[in-house]
């Protein structure tokens, strides 16, 4: 029998060595499930799916709020998700006395999506917010649920719409055109001949803002006997203007 | 010759279907269709799956509604630098160069654009991962924290990931960003743990004007389908040949 070199046994065992130092060290680095579908932990794929659902879906929605489902479908919000407005409704679904959406009554969430921006689709509804019933929050007036324009133009706004929409930001904006101007009745169908009454007197802005006024205490007051008393107050005044000063 | 008599007569064959008929039906009821459903679920197999999405630019209100519903479905940061989907505005003037703004991701919505520059176009553009199909982001991960999925999508491995941004420099699209709290990458899974559930990804879901059409590639009935067949759509920078799988239709040549 030829005899093994003698230099081959101590290589053999420093290689068996290291080769088992390998093995352990791969048993104990390379993570359980690694390289069972391809070069990574397949386990991962699992714990990236039981992450949790925070946002239910809108059909879950109609289990409950059929009513409201029904409605929305037949306007034009009817491809929005309940949870846009109404925010993330996961644990709504599971405990539903526990957690309540929210209810979003201010202005700024319609504007979100319906304020006015240069980029978006034309035809798109926008509104300019500064000049759109500035203040006032948009379900006074629209049901975000049967999206519709609230009213056609109508009483003085239908022909004066300019005065309207300045009158709308102006401090007046809770006063009706009537309060000063006398209107026939048949001044809507015949305007030209029937006409409105723009105001005559002094007296009648005195109503609120002279000093003896007996109105709240918000209203800028002015001595109205000794105030230019040769001049209109709207000589200097113009009532519908916004800084009406 | 005559013919052989069949073993079982058509009367017995009746009569022992009527004998049987009680245990057919109570069998129906015992499997109630909430357990079918459940088992479906469960049966879920990666491999029929390959997810992609569309993207219509004409629809996009830039509302940020979906770059919102992202950070609340998937806990990212509400920092201005972390997003796994955000929209961009273009704005491009009659001659030169588009401008491309995205404050806080589109959260807070835009201001207004400089009235005093003269502007031919203005849309809105979402982005997110790419999903490519050829991703450099996997090719590049020195650990294999970064892979595809069976199902088609690209998918980061947080406790596997060494935080070594390698990944993050590869992507052309830029739609990775190191969590700052793991130091790990992250970025949009398509939101992997509701679409395995058969839900649609977050963005999608909360789009309101359904801008976004989440579906699978090669299925007749997704809408991903019917998207891609009635649209002209574009894929972000196609001559890197990472083949990526979200589809841009409205979409002209400055966007990149």
């Amino acid at each position: 029998m030829k005899k093994v070199p003698q230099q081959i046994i101590p290589l053999a065992i420093i290689f068996i060595v290291a080769i088992a130092a390998l093995v352990t060290a791969r048993h104990f680095f390379v993570p359980e499930t690694f390289g069972d579908y391809g070069h990574y932990r397949a386990a991962s794929v699992d714990e990236i799916a039981s992450q949790e659902v925070v946002y239910a879906g809108s059909i879950i929605c109609n289990d409950c709020h059929d009513d409201i489902y029904e409605t929305k479908m037949n306007f034009d919000h009817r491809g929005v998700s309940c949870e846009v407005c109404h925010g993330p409704a996961m644990a709504h679904t599971e405990e539903p006395d526990e957690y309540t959406p929210r209810i979003p009554r201010i202005r700024n969430q319609c504007t979100i999506c319906h304020g006015y921006n240069s980029a978006r689709p034309s035809g798109f509804p926008q509104v300019v917010e500064e000049v759109h019933n500035p203040g006032r929050p948009c379900l006074e007036c629209h049901n975000p649920h049967k999206p519709l324009l609230p009213r056609a133009p109508q009483a003085c706004d239908a022909c004066h719409r300019e005065i309207a929409l300045q009158k709308a930001v102006s401090h007046h904006t809770s006063l009706e055109c009537k309060t000063c101007h006398d209107a026939p009745p048949d001044h809507m169908s015949n305007p030209r001949f029937a006409r409105a009454q723009k105001p005559t007197s002094r007296a009648l802005c005195g109503k609120c803002h002279d000093t003896e006024a007996d109105v709240s205490r918000g209203i800028p007051r002015i001595k109205l006997a000794t105030h230019n008393e040769n001049y209109l107050c709207w000589d200097c005044h113009y009532p519908h203007h916004p800084e009406a000063r | 010759m005559e013919q052989d008599k069949p073993k079982i007569q058509r009367r017995d064959f009746l009569r022992s279907c009527f004998k049987k008929l009680p245990v057919l039906v109570s069998a129906a009821y015992i499997i109630s269709p909430d357990e079918l459903l459940a088992s479906a679920s469960d049966d879920y197999n990666p491999d029929e799956h390959n997810y992609a999405m569309g993207i219509s630019i004409h629809k996009c209100i830039g509302c940020g509604r979906c770059a919102d519903a992202c950070k609340t479905e998937n806990k990212v940061p509400r920092d201005e630098h972390f997003f796994r989907t955000w929209i961009e505005r273009y704005i491009i003037p009659p001659d030169g160069e588009a401008e491309v703004d995205s404050p806080n991701g589109g959260i807070d919505g835009f201001p207004k654009a400089d009235e005093k520059k003269e502007i031919l176009r203005t849309y809105f553009v979402p982005k997110l991962c790419n999903h490519c199909e050829n991703p450099p982001c996997v090719q590049v991960c020195p650990v294999g924290a970064t892979y595809t999925s069976r199902d088609g999508v690209v998918l980061v491995d947080s406790s596997y990931c060494v935080g070594c941004r390698y990944c993050i420099q590869a992507c052309p699209y830029g739609a990775r960003y190191l969590h700052p709290e793991t130091h790990t990458a992250d970025k949009c899974t398509f939101c992997y743990h509701r679409i395995v559930k058969g839900m649609r990804p977050a963005c999608v879901e909360v789009c309101p004007t359904q801008a976004r059409v989440f579906g699978e590639i090669g299925k007749r009935n997704s809408p991903l389908h019917r998207f891609i067949r009635f649209n002209d759509t574009i894929v972000l920078k196609q001559w890197l040949n990472t083949k990526p799988k979200v589809y841009y239709s409205g979409a002209d040549g400055e966007v990149r």
